[in-house]
């Protein structure tokens, strides 16, 4: 059969729509971590909280049955780490690059211990329904990509707006700004400097928790290591976007798609396993080659990853 | 001053306080499942350190984390964050790996040292990428190791999948992705019958006095240090600043492949196994050598005796699963907690050393160097931050 043949638009439309899908969990934690980057705060623990968040999440739909209290599990669980991560960044001024792995670790042993503790053997729970949009799921081909998503898709979507207008429009946003460009003008103007870190933190690593939900819901399954460094992407993703909403938003769909690309072609056979792999490594080398032009033409959140310390 | 004053204590206390805290949890945790702490710890401490054979079963356990946390010793002085190790031993690994493959027949006395100056050439590599990219590009450390984590682990795959794969797999049709034995000639030796120690315990010592001499006791590790402390003094100074980032990587790379090498060479199957992941291949040695290099007040030698105490808990860990049914995953969580807590106690030890300006007395090469320095990690790696990079790029 020629290749060509395999490339139909059903195979299109499904390797795009699950493209979505996959880039959800990475639009959630990035849209998170990028606000911490704004305010000065690097997390590079990430994938630890997604990890717990991703545990609770599946731990608490399989005692239940009910996806919503999974969602709020995952969610309270990163609020509950970012309050922890802004104690050690802000008020104990942690060097950022490090203590991020300290959380990455604890998230990774610790959602292992509980998983074998408490649930043993994997066990699959029922994945988030899709949500067909009225008439606009009736648009041919389109309306198959992009309106059949589950709920949380969506609204990880509709983050991205929702986050550009708060960063660029609100008090908030410019106080977020402030402390991450220039702390000591924000202290002196009266902004909390670590109130707003606290906040940011609280908020980035409750998205995070939340990605790590949609994750382990999405997949119906919890196991060691699920996120597979997926939390690291993450954080690359918010370099790679350079600092904004919609190049996170970017970023994290050339990795879904792209993930959804090597998927579709090891299903279909185009390409043997073997070679899947030098495929399923392209996002890695794309963000170290973004990398470079990022650095060259944007510049990073000036006091990203110094704690703030106020003089006399 | 007083050498034996609280001021010289504290920075040695402060880092056991942080472990004491973590085990200190650590118990409320075995507690909270249904296990006596004490009990607990007794195990994991009998199985580590209470035999000859659970002894070196924790030497050969520390092998990795020693060769990793002496390389973040060397790139964290020059403040550079590696936190490429696991990508970086794995690529080690697979050197190691086609060296022996390519010259199988050679005699022990040859192989052995070329396997192992491969990993360490594999390792190198991969740390020299992020160091050039820094150095040349201004793209941060910290995620290109990361990125290049991935595309290790990717490239590991796809050899024991495929070019590097067991033909006895392929003709058994069970395709696990591993390579066929490895000459006999490669094999890391036993150091005593009977026990499962073997010469990569040598090599990881060697490599962390190697690594004291070279900080200490040679020019290049001085201007490594240099960079560290403050990269616009280390240039004033004439010290080329970006070269030094790269050496700095790469020997810490090189450090971290040679621990994959030596994980291949002794390993019980004297194979290369992927499942997939680094931590399959790894055990997360490339995460927790930093444990053990923080601990160690990122020194050399200090990690000697603190990759001991984490190899220790590595071993007691398993004994604890099968002792009281706790999962071993505890003192990954423990280890991450051990990261936050000594990190974070820096807020403490910077509180109780009010001058700052006295750090930089001990850039001096001769007398403050040694041992007393090993209080002091650079002031670098507490401001780390773009902006050095940048300040640095317009200066040059």
């Amino acid at each position: 059969m020629p290749m060509s043949d395999y490339f139909t638009a059903t195979i299109l439309i499904a390797t795009v729509a699950s493209g979505i899908r996959l880039a959800t969990p990475f639009l959630l934690a990035s849209l998170g971590e990028s606000l911490g980057q704004r305010s000065g705060v690097l997390n590079l623990g990430v994938d630890g909280v997604m990890l717990l968040g991703a545990f609770g999440a599946y731990y608490a739909v399989l005692q239940t049955g009910s996806l919503m209290l999974g969602v709020i599990v995952g969610l309270l669980i990163g609020t509950f780490m970012g309050l922890l991560y802004a104690f050690i960044s802000v008020t104990l001024q942690a060097e950022q690059g490090v203590s991020g792995i300290g959380i990455y670790l604890f998230g990774l042993g610790m959602s292992d211990l509980l998983f074998q503790k408490l649930v043993g053997t994997p066990r699959p729970i029922v994945p988030f329904p899709p949500l067909k949009i009225p008439l606009l799921s009736d648009i041919p081909v389109i309306g198959e990509m992009l309106f059949e998503h589950s709920l949380i898709v969506y609204m990880a979507f509709a983050l991205v707006p929702i986050a550009t207008l708060v960063i660029t429009r609100t008090t908030y946003g410019m106080n977020v700004r402030a402390a991450g460009e220039n702390p000591e003008a924000a202290d002196s103007l009266g902004v909390s400097v670590s109130a707003v870190r606290y906040s940011t933190s609280i908020i980035g690593n409750t998205l995070a928790g939340l990605a790590g939900a949609a994750l382990a819901i999405e997949l119906g399954i919890f196991q060691q290591n699920l996120t597979n460094a997926m939390g690291f992407i993450a954080v690359a993703l918010v370099y790679f976007g350079a600092w904004r909403p919609i190049g996170v938003m970017a970023g994290s769909l050339v990795f879904g798609i792209v993930a959804s690309i090597v998927l579709q072609c090891k299903t279909v056979g185009i390409i043997p396993r073997s070679a899947s792999d030098l495929a399923a490594m392209a996002p890695a080398v794309i963000t170290i080659l973004a990398l470079v032009v990022v650095a060259s033409r944007f510049h990073q959140p000036a006091a990203l990853a110094k704690p703030f310390v106020r003089e006399g | 001053m007083n050498r034996f004053g609280s001021r010289h204590l504290l920075p040695y206390f402060i880092p056991a306080c942080a472990v004491l805290a973590a085990l200190l949890i650590g118990a409320m945790m075995l507690a909270a499942l249904g296990a006596s702490p004490l009990k607990g710890y007794g195990v994991m401490i009998s199985a580590a350190f209470g035999s000859l054979d659970g002894l070196s079963t924790t030497a050969v356990k520390s092998i990795p984390l020693l060769l990793v946390g002496v390389g973040i010793c060397i790139a964290f002085r020059a403040n550079v964050i590696n936190i490429g190790g696991e990508g970086q031993m794995v690529m080690g690994a697979l050197f190691a790996t086609v060296a022996s493959l390519a010259f199988p027949h050679l005699p022990a006395f040859a192989l052995l040292p070329i396997v192992l100056l491969a990993g360490a050439m594999g390792g190198a590599l991969l740390g020299a990428v992020p160091g050039a990219l820094k150095a040349y590009f201004n793209v941060s450390e910290i995620l290109s190791t990361i990125m290049l984590n991935i595309v290790a682990v990717q490239i590991m795959n796809f050899l024991l999948r495929g070019p590097l794969i067991d033909p006895g797999e392929i003709m058994r049709g069970t395709r696990i992705p591993q390579t066929a034995r490895l000459s006999q000639n490669a094999d890391l030796p036993m150091l005593f019958e009977g026990l499962r120690m073997h010469a990569g315990v040598i090599v990881a010592l060697l490599a962390a006095v190697a690594a004291y001499i070279l900080l200490w006791r040679t020019s290049l590790g001085f201007r490594l240090r240099s960079v560290g402390l403050s990269p616009d003094a280390a240039r004033y100074a004439g010290i080329p600043v970006r070269r030094s980032i790269i050496i700095a990587l790469a020997f810490s790379g090189a450090m971290a492949g040679l621990a994959g090498a030596v994980l291949v060479f002794g390993s019980e199957s004297h194979r290369m196994v992927t499942d997939g992941s680094s931590t399959g291949f790894t055990g997360s040695a490339g995460f927790n050598g930093i444990v053990v290099a923080l601990f160690a007040g990122l020194h050399p030698l200090w990690s000697i005796p603190s990759s001991l105490l984490f190899g220790g808990m590595l071993v007691g860990a398993n004994a604890l699963q099968r002792a009281v049914q706790v999962p071993s995953a505890l003192v990954i969580a423990l280890n991450g907690l051990i990261v936050v807590f000594v990190v974070s106690s820096e807020f403490f030890r910077r509180r109780s050393r009010p001058q700052p300006s006295e750090e930089s007395l001990r850039l001096a090469p001769s007398t403050q160097a040694g041992w007393e320095a090993v209080v002091d990690p650079p002031v670098g790696l507490k401001r780390f931050s773009g902006t050095n990079e940048r300040e640095m790029n317009a200066h040059e």
